[in-house]
């Protein structure tokens, strides 16, 4: 390895998958095509994740679950990471893509930082991811799709924003929430049904826990709270004091009390 | 055509290590200290937003004293190395050994093959941890490297700087100490730096940053007033 110095005239700047294209390219290796279409059952597949605003900022879940055709192939899978210190991105879709992309989109954010001396603003960020998603086109026409979800805390702002992406790299800015994944429809529903504008975090959490219990309800795919195991769903919370996740302790006691009210209404 | 004039070898490198020591004279000092938390760079520096002193890793700050813009090409070459690196590999493999090396050996190379030295010295800090040691790496111009156990010192009034420095040295002072130490080094007898006209960063464990692997942080303004009040 020698120190990377570039020319002024082919200067990567601050673009890290620029970077590594112009190095040896061994980090950035995509496989060959092949394949053909359906491919997809054969590699794991990860599933429903959600992002809502709340008073303070967002919240983002996602079920542990991924699973490969009918078999489930990972029971404790992480759907929900930092992007940076003021966002998070949760996947669905080939799992071993999304990760990579998810490593890729981490590294590029902090290298942005670190290489210009300042952060990119939300939008620039949600810009960036959008690009990576476009780059793996060709992938996704192979049935390696990733949709991620993006949101963040806008710290211009001072207010929460959600970034919704589709297979071709389209992004969409969402004003209040948003799903997506295999059991996205009943997520998203089950959100709709509960939501208000300015909750406080204790209701976003609860709404989340809740959307990915009924997905969870009417989808094989995405997977309810384990409770012999004790894996329960990823829950971050992102505002104005950055990234943190949910502990682990709170989610199963809000999984319990959710549980505890389905079944007296039941009873009724 | 005129014959060009035979000029010995070793005034070459003579008149080259002179350009580059009047050079990196003409700018102001820097100074990296090990305290109780990690290590503590401070480096006189009027500008805000021209820094000498920056975040290379989780673990790995980078200083230059001299001519910014051939630092900064270092730093950002270091940064550019550290992320691959850690990208290929693992965040673990990444050290600052390796990128000392790297400095020394670009710095070596510019010095006896190109017409015109670099007018720089680097420091490469690397907060230890899991029994490994704080590491201070301080390459010279020519690709010189050495290893400091407590102190560095880089700039153009290094000898002077380093005996303030380890007259006042102890280990595992806390912050504030060290970094009256290292202002009082760096000012001499004759003046006092203000904290406006310094630039200060620390690599620490423990310090409360949500991304707790990152632990590059610049102390500036109220806090660095605080500290040397």
């Amino acid at each position: 390895m020698a120190l990377p110095l570039f020319p002024p005239e082919s200067d990567p700047g601050p673009d890290f998958v620029g970077l590594l294209r112009q190095s040896d390219g061994r980090a950035l290796s995509a496989p060959a095509p092949g394949g053909g279409p359906g491919a997809g059952p054969t590699s794991p597949h990860a599933t429903t994740v959600v992002a809502l605003r709340f008073a303070d900022g967002v919240i983002m879940a996602g079920d542990r679950r991924a699973t490969m055709g009918n078999i489930i192939a990972h029971r404790a899978m992480e759907k929900v990471f930092p992007a940076d210190r003021y966002s998070a991105v949760a996947i669905a879709g080939s799992a071993g893509m999304a990760v990579e992309m998810v490593r890729l989109f981490q590294v590029q954010l902090e290298h942005y930082e670190k290489v210009e001396g300042t952060t990119l603003s939300l939008e620039g960020k949600a810009n960036q991811l959008a690009q990576m998603v476009r780059q793996n086109l060709g992938m996704a026409m192979q049935g390696f799709v990733v949709v991620p979800l993006f949101a963040g805390f806008d710290t211009a702002r001072g207010i929460g924003r959600i970034f919704s992406y589709d297979a071709t790299g389209g992004h969409y800015e969402d004003t209040d929430f948003q799903a997506t994944g295999s059991g996205g429809r009943d997520a998203r529903s089950t959100i709709k049904l509960g939501y208000r504008e300015s909750m406080s975090r204790d209701e976003a959490v609860d709404l989340a826990i809740q959307s990915l219990y009924e997905a969870a309800d009417e989808d094989s795919a995405t997977g309810g709270p384990d409770l012999v195991r004790g894996i329960y769903p990823l829950i971050a919370v992102v505002d104005a004091e950055g990234y943190r996740l949910v502990p682990e302790e709170e989610v199963a006691e809000r999984f319990g009390a959710l549980a505890a009210r389905i079944r007296s209404e039941r009873a009724q | 055509m005129s014959m060009p004039y035979y000029v010995a070898p070793e005034q070459v490198m003579k008149d080259r290590a002179e350009y580059a020591q009047k050079g990196i004279a003409r700018g102001r000092s820097l100074v990296a200290t090990t305290y109780d938390l990690g290590i503590a760079i401070v480096a006189e520096n009027p500008s805000r937003s021209l820094h000498k002193i920056s975040e290379i890793y989780d673990r790995i700050a980078f200083g230059g004293v001299g001519k910014y813009n051939e630092y900064d090409q270092l730093r950002v070459a270091g940064v550019r190395h550290a992320d691959t690196k850690g990208y290929a590999y693992s965040r673990e493999d990444v050290d600052a050994r390796s990128l000392a090396n790297l400095y020394a050996q670009y710095l070596g190379n510019v010095f006896t093959h190109e017409m015109k030295p670099l007018e720089v010295e680097i420091l490469v800090a690397e907060l230890g941890s899991d029994g490994r040691p704080d590491q201070l790496y301080h390459i010279a111009y020519e690709g010189t490297i050495t290893d400091e156990e407590r102190f560095a010192v880089l700039g153009g009034d290094a000898e002077t700087i380093t005996e303030r420095v380890a007259a006042a040295w102890q280990a595992d002072w806390d912050l504030s100490t060290a970094l009256k130490a290292a202002r009082a080094a760096l000012s001499g007898p004759d003046r006092v730096l203000e904290h406006g006209a310094l630039e200060v960063a620390t690599l620490s464990r423990g310090n409360g940053r949500v991304e707790g692997r990152r632990t590059f942080r610049r102390i500036a303004d109220e806090e660095l007033a605080l500290l040397l009040a």
